[in-house]
Order: C-alpha cells, then structure tokens, then sequence
C-alpha cells in the first residue's frame, strides 16, 4: 500500500537501515501497536504459567461448586462450565494459537518453497506438473480443504496441524514459483551457468536469496490468518479436545450457556480477535517497509 | 520570453530541490534543460504546470507564461491552461496513456475538454496525427498495441491538436531506440519551425540536447550552474560540472596511426616452391 | 477474446477433474470402515460385509475412482451416511439459503467497502484513512462464530431489534406460507408477492448476513484502496493532469476504471471464503443454508455429505474464478492481447 509522502517523509532507501526501521515504526502507529500487541501475547505465552491465578485449570481440574460464576475479584474472566477459571485458560490459550501457526507456516514453507523453486528454475514438465496440482489445492478455500482434511482424520491438535499445513503450502509455492522463474531467467544466473557453478549452488545461493522477500511479507501476513482458522477447526470440534485450553473450543464449549453467562464465550473470542488483529498489524506494516515501490520521488 | 522562471524554489519535505535563478524559454526557441538524473529536471516540469502538490511538494517564485504568472493562479484557473497553453510529454510513453482506455479516447476528450465539438476534435486529431506521419486510424488501438515511437508520436500529435504555445518534453526520447529517436527530435524540431512551439527539452542524454536545442542549461543538484547558447555551452564550458558532464560522454575517438589489423609479417626468404606458395598472406 | 476463452474453460475443466479426483484421495484417507459406520453400530459382520458390496468398496481402488468419477459427473454423490439421502439433493435443498446468504452480505461489503476505500485512497495518510485502515484490518481478524454469538446475544437477546434464529418467523408457515418456485426463499417471496414472508425473511437475514459481510468487507476496503493508490501514481494519471483535467474527472473516471478489475478478482475470491464462512455461522443463527447441513455433518462425522459439500463448494469457486477472468479480460484489454 503505497502512502502519499508527508511533509516529514524522506525516502527510506536514503537511510541507513536502522533509522529506516525506526522510521517506519514512528511513521506507522498501527504497526507499531500491532507489533507491541504481538510481543505482549508471545510473553504472556512464555510466562504462562507465572501469570494464570489458577494454572491447574488449564488442565483437567475441575470445580463443581464454583460453575458458571460471572467475573468477580477472585476470578477476572469468571468461571466456565466446569467451574475453571476462564483467565487462566485464556492465558494458556495463547501458548496453543501462535504455537500452531508457527508449526504450520514451517511446515508449509518447507513443503512449498522447494517445490516452488524447483518449477520456477526447472521450467517445463516440472513446472506443468507442480502447477498443475498447485491449481487443484488452489481450487479449494483453504478453509474448506482443511476442514474436509481435518474431518476425516481423528480430531486433534495435531490433525488440525496437518489438516492446515497441507492446505496453506500450495499458495508459497505459486508465490515463490513466480519469483524464482523471474530470476532465473536473469542474464547473470546465464553467467552462472556459464562458468560451470553447479545447479544446486546456484539455488542456494543465488535463486533463493533472491525470491524470499514477498515470501517473507507472505508469512507474516499468514500468522493471523492461520489463527483464525485454527480457531474456526477447534470451534467445530476437529481439532484441540477438551481440557486443551483452546480458544476455539472454549468458544463452542461455552455457546450452549451464553445468554446467561456471557463471560464463558466473550474473553475467548475477545483473545482471538486481539492477537489475529496484531499479527495482521504487524504482517502489514512489514509489508508496507519492505515494498520496493515505496519510492516517492518522481 | 515567453515562458520565464525567476527565483523559482520547490521544497520536497522540506529539503529544496529545485533552485532557479533565472531561465526562460522564448517563443519558436527550444531550449534543453540538461542534468544528471535526480538533479530536479522532472520536477522543473510539474512546478511549471502546477502539479508539484501532487508528489507533496511546494512551489514559491514566479514562472510566467507571456505575462500571466503562473504560481499563484487557483487549481481551476490553471485547468485553463494546462493543456490548452502548455502541453507536456513524458519519458515513458507506454505509461503515459491509460492502458484501458483507447489511446484516441483520451486525445479526443481532452480536446473536447478544451472547447473543441466533436466533430472539430476528430478532424484535429486526424489532421495531427498525420503531421506526426501517423495513420489516423491508430487512434482506435489501445496502448499495448502500440510502439513506443508510435505512442510518443500521438503524445506529440495531441499537443499540436490543442495548439499550445509550450511543450514540456520530459526526458522523450530516453525510452525509444536510436532510430526512433532521431524521428522523434525531427518532429519536435518540426513543431518549433511549423507551429512556432517553444519547447523545454529535459534530458540527461547531452548528445540530445546537441542535436536539438538552440539553447541550454545545465542543471546540478536543483541550481542551474550555466546556461547560454547551445553550440557555446557544449564545446566550451565556463562551469566544471558542465565540463565534467561532457567529459562523463563515452566518445568513440579514432586513434589516427594506428591500425585495426597487424602488419603482414615481412618477407625474410625469396619464396621457394612450397606447396602452400601464393596462398598465404 | 473467444480463444483467451476457450483456453481459460479448458484449464477449468482440467482443474475441475483434478478436484473431483482430491476429494477421493481425501475421502480414501478416512481412518475406521465406512461400511461398519453405514451399517451402524450393532450391524452384523454379514451386515458390514454386505454394506461394503453395495457401498462398492471391495472393488480396486482405480474402479473405485472411475465409478466416483462417472457418478460425479452424472449427479451420483453418494448417500449421507446420516441422512441416508442423496446427497446431492441434499445439499440442492441447502445451497439456495447459503447462496442467499452469501450475495446479501458481498451486497453489504460491497456496499460499504467500496466508498470507505475510494475515501481512504483519495486522502491517504488523513485520519479517516488511519481509521479506515484498522476497521479493515480489524474485518479480516474477526473470528466470525464469536461475532455470530456476539451480535446474537446484543441486538437479539438484549435489544430485541432483530430476530435471534431461523430463516423467518414460524407463524407465517399457517398465515403466509411460502411457495416454492424457485426453491429460493427470498426470489420465492418476491414473486409470489408475499410481503409478510419478504419482510420477515429480511429480518432474519440481517444479522447472518453482517456477520459473513465483515471479512469481505475488510478485504475490499483494503484492495480498493491499495490499487486506487497505486493507479494514482502512475504516470498517465499525471499526464492526464497536465493535459487540463480536473482532479475529479481524473480519480472518478480514469483512475477507477483500472482500480475495477483486480477488486473484480477479489470479490470471486472472497465468495468462495464466505460460502464456507457460513458453516460457522448459520448452525447458530438456525439458517437452514448449506453451512447448517455441513456442521451437522461434521458433527455426525457424514463423509459423504462433508465431501459433498466440499466439491460443491469447490466447483463453484472454480466457476466463480472463471466468470472473473472473463470478465477481467473482457475489461482489460492488457489481458486478452498478452
């Protein structure tokens, strides 16, 4: 998204790195808050179990005595279904979601990338075929395929994972295809060539290097969207079981007691809607620094 | 003068960009505006036609158009005279028309849009472009099917259609291959002697400004360093950068005593019968 | 253009053959005996066994996958599990409500994305663009099953300015009752002139419909914004400028024109996104769409019907991305002369 200049706007390429970054991140409030959101959720995760009042109800503890009760000084969030202190699972919660998105990003990176480069720098039937069945995954919402993936295989964390990695890799292999055909077909990897440098040294070195950047945007882009549907398959009930404290679940754990205990369902959400927003902020915002059209000048 | 700059500043985020003295262009003249890339020739361009605001830049001096001042003049006034009295063609041709629109779309409504009926705008259109040694017909093409030449060709078509007193010719040959090139310069030249046009050439390419210009300045970093006639600046130049510039020119300089192949070795025996005798060189 | 046509089908066909033979490889993957789950729980192992004859499941698998292949293509697929109903018809009966469902909310989006984003592009930077920017992106982040309950539980519950569930209100099956022509409810409505049932039908519609409408909406706001300012920036707008045209002429006329067909692009994309948005949604707003029949199905673990939907959903992905190039192309001249 390329903004127009402001009257404090140098070009960014003008500075050097650092103060280009800082820059950005002073010019760009959204990124900045998106980014501060994402760090508070990562360290929430980490210090879990530090943070949760009730750690135990993240687990399997449960309090028959204690169900349903609305938010109070005792418990912030208030109790759900089984009595356990929604704060603490939802602090939990936050290791599980980012987690999973990481998991699967990788996976799918290192499914697409190869492939993606093989069918931009090989060319040909390679690339007809990789395309090919790029195009059917394609076809599918990713929603959808992971859905129908998830729903045939047993229901867990795990099978989500896989049910979304398979989904997700089609889409960096179109992405990095594309950049790696281009470079490819640069005179200077002719040159290469030509100077004997064997193929796989040139991939490494010269064509991957040279296709990461959109991926890069691609990726950070991704992380909120991974969530979301994550959350969307465990709401479902084809992925995280209970007593995992997933956001996702213990949205649809609590659907049934909603119209009198709010609170059950509300936080939750609430904690999903916050760290997608975040690490969408933050996937553009990185966009907007790294776009090379960024140049203002005539 | 009929196109004259004094004090001219433009402030880009605050930095200055362009800073003018002093520079005219004059009626029937055409006069290079010459620079290295980056030295504010471009935005020389849009302070003149009032654009500069639109990159997020400002403009203070005054640039006159036969004694009309240009600076303080509102958006709306100056719709009146871009266009109808400055006419502007840019570096890039295939990106200077929108590529969903036919090209003779766009000539025709900006034709109409300065008082021409439609009928008045078709036969200018025609009558320009075949000035500019264009069929007529190519008006009906979209962008893409066009060349390069052929598309600055209609830019320069336009200009002469809407009649204005000045082009602003922005770095026009810098996309276009030599021989497109010259036939480009012919019809600017062409302009100046038929229409009278006076034409700002702006360009890095100094044997460009050679070729056309009857007058040049040379533009470093926003200030003009020099500027007179052309013949004069180009071969000797009072400023060093103007000398630096020219001296940047790769030359092909033909060495005179020495020659492109070796001397044939000197004979050092009398020629005996040898089964190769005569055949060698 | 016929032939820029002609290629794009063909690749779709190709495509569509490729996602028919997926969802068989998906529906090979299914740990546990089809049979066993069709015969149900008590079922005999002759049962079971007899199951699997008629199920066509003892034959080799490539038969199995040309038999899946010709039944697809002539309208045979397969029996859900739960509903023991073709399951084509099944999700016929659905589909109308869903699709319903889904054209009212891109109406919504479009409705209020596109002048948010010609705002947000025609002063970026301003605050309004500031705001627009983080609703937008606050749109795609939404977890739509909790804004579903959300709103529900507000406008429903609290203030009881919108019905909370189903597709209208019961009382009009004895006083208004629907006919079926079209087998879509609002069309239906509007043609046999039965306000009552219109009204209501609208009413119920709100809710659903905004809530499938805020990730289409976030997105778009997004894309017309980023391909305005981008357009803007290119040099034929300036020359358009310079050649005397006013601001207004130039952002409204030229630079929307080129704006139009990546946004075109999107919209096919995110209608295919909110058809399967409804399976989060409809279950709690008791819309009787084709995401109900699949939450049911996900519930029940009904392969047939969950894959069933899937191609369905799949096909008219495919079908909607077809309609986009097209008509990109016929929009574009770029495109078709490449």
């Amino acid at each position: 998204m390329i903004e127009a200049p402001t009257p404090a706007d140098i070009p960014a390429a003008v500075l050097p790195r650092g103060q280009a970054l800082r820059r950005g991140l002073r010019a760009n409030p959204l990124l900045l808050a998106g980014a501060l959101t994402a760090l508070f959720i990562v360290v929430v995760a980490v210090l879990a179990p530090l943070l949760a009042p009730f750690p135990g109800d993240a687990g399997t503890a449960t309090h028959p005595f204690a169900v349903l009760k609305p938010p109070s000084a005792a418990h912030w969030f208030g109790t759900d279904q089984v009595g356990r202190d929604v704060l603490s699972r939802v602090i939990y919660g936050a290791r599980i979601s980012p987690l999973i998105a990481v998991i699967v990003l990788v996976i799918a990176c290192l499914i697409g990338v190869p492939l993606g480069i093989a069918a931009g720098y090989f060319g040909g039937w390679v690339d007809e075929v990789i395309m090919r069945v790029t195009d059917v995954f394609l076809a599918f919402p990713s929603l959808l395929l992971a859905l129908a993936l998830a729903a045939v295989l047993p229901a867990s964390l795990t099978s989500l994972t896989i049910a979304i990695a398979v989904t997700w890799w089609p889409w960096y292999t179109r992405l990095i295809r594309g950049q790696a055909a281009s470079v490819a077909g640069r005179p200077y990897i002719d040159s290469c060539r030509a100077l004997g440098i064997p193929r796989w040294r040139i991939i490494v070195r010269h064509i991957l290097p040279n296709s990461v950047t959109p991926l890069i945007v691609q990726v950070s882009l991704d992380v909120g969207g991974v969530i979301l549907t994550a959350s969307a398959l465990s709401f479902l009930g084809l992925g995280a079981q209970d007593p995992t404290p997933d956001w996702g679940l213990m949205v649809a754990e609590g659907q049934n007691y909603f119209t009198t205990a709010w609170w059950v369902v509300t936080f939750p959400g609430i904690a999903i809607m916050v760290t997608a927003f975040a690490f969408n902020l933050l996937g553009d915002g990185l966009r907007d620094l790294l776009d090379p059209r960024r140049s203002l000048l005539p | 003068m009929r196109l004259h700059m004094s004090d001219v500043r433009v402030r880009f985020g605050g930095r200055p960009v362009v800073d003018i003295s002093e520079f005219g262009v004059g009626a029937a003249e055409i006069v290079g505006l010459a620079g290295e890339s980056g030295s504010g020739k471009s935005m020389t361009t849009l302070a003149i036609l009032g654009l500069a605001h639109t990159v997020g830049a400002t403009v203070s001096g005054s640039i006159q158009l036969d004694g009309t001042e240009l600076t303080g003049l509102s958006q709306r006034e100056l719709l009146a005279v871009r266009g109808r009295r400055i006419a502007a063609i840019f570096q890039s041709p295939a990106m200077a028309f929108s590529p969903v629109f036919k090209v003779g779309s766009v000539v025709l409504r900006a034709l109409r849009l300065h008082g021409m009926s439609r009928a008045d705008a078709a036969d200018a259109a025609a009558r320009a472009m075949r000035q500019v040694l264009l069929a007529p017909d190519l008006l009906d093409r979209y962008p893409a099917q066009l060349s390069g030449g052929q598309l600055q060709r209609v830019a320069i078509a336009l200009a002469l259609a809407l009649r204005a007193e000045v082009l602003l010719a922005d770095e026009p040959t810098s996309a276009l291959d030599v021989t497109v090139q010259a036939e480009v310069l012919d019809l600017l030249r062409g302009l100046r002697e038929q229409e009278g046009m006076s034409v700002l050439l702006i360009s890095h390419d100094l044997a460009v400004v050679a070729e056309l210009c009857d007058r040049v300045a040379i533009m470093q970093r926003g200030a003009i360093v020099e500027q007179g006639p052309a013949a004069q600046v180009l071969s000797a130049p009072q400023h060093q950068y103007t000398a630096d510039l020219l001296a940047a020119v790769p030359r092909l300089a033909p060495v005179p005593d020495a020659p492109i192949l070796p001397a044939p070795p000197a004979p050092q025996q009398a020629p005996t019968a040898s089964p190769d005798n005569g055949e060698r060189e | 253009m016929t032939v820029y046509v002609a290629r794009r089908v063909a690749l779709a066909a190709l495509v569509v053959a490729g996602v028919i033979i997926a969802t068989f490889v998906i529906a090979r993957v299914v740990p546990g005996d089809p049979a066993a789950t069709w015969a149900g729980p008590h079922a005999s192992a002759a049962q079971v066994a007899a199951a699997r004859r008629f199920l066509g499941l003892d034959r080799p698998p490539a038969l199995q996958l040309l038999s899946y292949f010709g039944g697809v293509l002539t309208g045979n697929w397969g029996l859900s599990v739960h509903t023991h109903q073709p399951v084509l018809s099944d999700i016929g009966t659905a589909a109308p409500a869903s699709l319903e469902l889904v054209t009212a909310a891109m109406i919504i989006a479009l409705v209020v994305a596109v002048p948010l984003g010609l705002i947000s592009a025609r002063w970026p930077g301003g605050l309004a663009d500031q705001a627009i920017r983080a609703a937008s992106i606050l749109g795609v982040s939404m977890p739509i099953f909790w804004m579903a309950l959300i709103l529900q539980l507000v406008f429903s519950q609290q203030l009881h300015w919108l019905p909370a569930a189903g597709e209208y209100s019961p009382s009009l099956l004895f006083s208004h009752p629907l006919a079926q022509v079209t087998g879509f409810s609002l069309v239906d409505a509007l043609l046999t002139g039965n306000w009552p049932m219109l009204g209501s039908i609208l009413a119920h519609l709100v809710l659903p419909a905004v809530v499938v409408a805020a990730y289409p909406a976030g997105l778009i706001a997004r894309m017309v914004r980023a391909q305005v300012l981008d357009t803007v920036g290119e040099t034929h707008i300036q020359m358009l400028r310079a050649l005397g045209f006013r601001e207004r002429a130039v952002f409204g006329r030229f630079a929307m024109k080129l704006a139009w067909n990546p946004v075109a692009a999107a919209v096919a994309l995110v209608f295919g996104y909110s058809l399967v948005n409804t399976f989060l949604v409809e279950a709690i707003f008791d819309w009787p769409g084709l995401g109900s029949y699949a939450a049911a199905s996900i519930a029940t673990l009904d392969t047939p019907a969950i894959l069933g939907v899937t191609l369905f959903i799949a096909l008219v992905y495919v079908a909607a991305n077809l309609i986009v190039d097209i008509l990109q192309a016929a929009l574009d001249p770029r495109i078709r002369l490449r």
